[in-house]
């Protein structure tokens, strides 16, 4: 069986969801190619060519992949599919954008998140965010998957280096254009590959105590930073901070829960994390219930004292 | 302008679901059952752009067993004009939903599809992206804002790293995130208008649609658990727990 996994990228690199996505493809079968459709993206279909287990990169690249819109992605994807057993992508926002436009064109159905395969066609996801987890076997001929990145480990980017094949550009729709972007840039980890993170909820109150609190301790850590929804909902932090079972889904080292009461919804993004931390006043609140250490006092006595004692 | 506005009939966001004990599904006999959270600010969406003039007609569309009829009436008291049912008491997938939905737009001749992003059951992400595929349509998912003028809808999108803006030309599809909008509570007056507006009860089998489900569930299981936490008394302490015991730092 041949997968086809599709890169995320940002054209000059390759992002490291598509290394968990290829380890997801390998432990189906051996034989994976890649596919990176963009504008401008050399690099990138260089370092797929690097990624271990890969056998071939096919790169199309033109203008209209530019923005890499779901319109115009899916249906470069679609004819190509074809061909292979099982077409993967990431589960992030692209993928999640993308593949179900390539699998209602194949007419077949789509698993989407898996975070465990079982068989070639029989995967594990989460429902019901993340309390039920479902066991699915997939009947259709091509199976069109979104892979949970938290699940799966990242393939090395060492490689013997796969041959890379020009694909002749699909068409352009001409349905949507992006007329404008809002990237938040930051020197911090990303936070959904992030090895610690420090999360704050609306117990911080505000925009400028988030920061004050949250900053010297994410600094120290050398963690990305993280909210619940409503610290989002209230302003203190844009909304890709969002972790949660509509946010981002996380599994770090260690998840630094801070002034967060615990609901369903923000359990469902983090509590694959190794080790939990909790901080917060109310000794009641359900994130205690999964917290590994538990600490119930005022948040700005504690994240100052824990500042201060990492040195 | 018509817009037809997805709701979903799903447990209610507040309760924690849990696997049947013979394993063969979610435990939902008995829960409190609600819309869809991202589908009500859908429908709440719609409404606004009917108040500010920009669409004449919103439509809710509900799949399922003709209990949906609830959650169609919650739709109608936040403002839709009417509703259609296309009842199936057979389990409907995401694949299916889409083709449903492909059958009434080419009926119904809508601007605009509005749906919310994931329904909270199967947190799938696909039916909205899957309906403009099979239209042919253009696609905006994940809106924090939307602004419908001169032919496109400018929709704001969450994405992973941030936000983006894109012109979409319609007819289109729009599928919702949380901060949209906030719905607004239904009125008693309006829940008593909603029950004497049009609710059409429509079967599959009518839209010349197969539902045959193409994902089996095999078991449905609890997640692993967490072993037992413990509570620090101070900062000290808690360092001490993460450096020597759990040795998650050094």
């Amino acid at each position: 069986m041949t997968i086809l996994v599709i890169a995320e990228h940002d054209h000059a690199t390759l992002k490291t969801a598509t290394l968990n996505a290829v380890t997801a493809a390998r432990q189906i079968d051996d034989l994976i190619h890649v596919l990176i459709a963009g504008c401008g993206c050399g690099a990138a279909a260089a370092a797929a060519a690097k990624v271990d287990g890969v056998a071939k990169v096919l790169v199309a690249d033109a203008a209209h992949y530019a923005d890499q819109g779901a319109e115009n992605v899916a249906a470069l994807i679609s004819p190509i599919a074809a061909a292979y057993s099982h077409v993967l992508a990431p589960a992030s926002s692209s993928g999640k954008n993308v593949m179900p436009r390539v699998a209602a064109s194949l007419d077949v159905a789509q698993v989407s998140d898996i975070v465990a395969i079982e068989a070639a066609d029989t995967f594990v996801r989460p429902t019901y965010a993340g309390n039920v987890m479902t066991t699915v076997k997939s009947i259709d001929a091509i199976k069109v998957l979104t892979v949970r990145t938290t699940a799966f480990e990242a393939a090395s980017g060492r490689g013997e280096g796969a041959p890379i094949e020009a694909l002749p550009p699909g068409p352009d729709l001409g349905l949507s254009k992006v007329v404008g972007r809002e990237v938040t840039k930051s020197a911090r980890p990303e936070l959904s590959a992030a090895r610690i993170v420090v999360s704050g909820g609306r117990g911080l109150g505000s925009r400028e105590q988030f920061h004050a609190l949250l900053d010297p301790l994410a600094d120290k850590l050398g963690a990305a930073l993280g909210a619940s929804r409503a610290a989002v909902d209230a302003g203190y932090v844009p909304n890709d901070y969002q972790v949660g079972q509509t946010g981002k889904i996380v599994a770090p080292q260690v998840y630094f829960a801070i002034g967060i009461s615990g609901a369903i919804q923000h359990l469902a993004g983090m509590k694959d994390a190794k080790v939990i931390v909790a901080i917060n006043k109310d000794p009641e609140a359900p994130i205690f219930a999964v917290a590994d250490y538990g600490l119930a006092g005022d948040l700005f006595e504690i994240v100052p004292q824990l500042v201060g004692a990492l040195g | 302008m018509k817009i037809l506005v997805a709701v979903k009939r799903v447990a209610d966001a507040n309760v924690k679901v849990r696997p049947k004990a013979d394993g063969s599904g979610a435990d939902v006999a008995n829960t409190k059952m609600a819309v869809n959270p991202f589908d009500e600010i859908a429908v709440e969406e719609a409404v606004r752009l009917k108040e500010s003039g920009v669409a004449t007609e919103v439509v809710a569309v509900s799949c399922g067993p003709s209990a949906c009829q609830e959650q169609l009436r919650t739709a109608m008291a936040i403002g839709a004009d009417r509703a259609i049912l296309v009842e199936c008491t057979s389990e409907l997938q995401p694949l299916a939903v889409a083709k449903l939905f492909k059958a009434l737009a080419e009926r119904e001749n809508p601007q605009l599809v509005f749906m919310g992003k994931q329904a909270i059951d199967d947190d799938a992400n696909q039916t909205g992206q899957m309906v403009a595929g099979l239209l042919g349509w253009g696609q905006a998912t994940c809106a924090s804002k939307v602004l419908i003028a001169d032919g496109s809808a400018t929709v704001t999108r969450e994405i992973d790293g941030g936000l983006e803006t894109l012109q979409v030309r319609l007819p289109a599809v729009v599928t919702t995130d949380l901060r949209l909008n906030e719905p607004r509570y239904v009125t008693l007056p309006n829940i008593m208008k909603a029950k004497k507006k049009p609710l059409e009860v429509i079967s599959a089998e009518v839209l010349d649609v197969d539902v045959t489900p193409r994902i089996i569930t095999q078991r449905a299981a609890e997640p692993a658990k967490r072993s037992a936490g413990v509570r620090v008394a101070d900062v000290t302490q808690l360092l001490d727990k993460l450096r020597n015991e759990a040795k998650v730092l050094p």
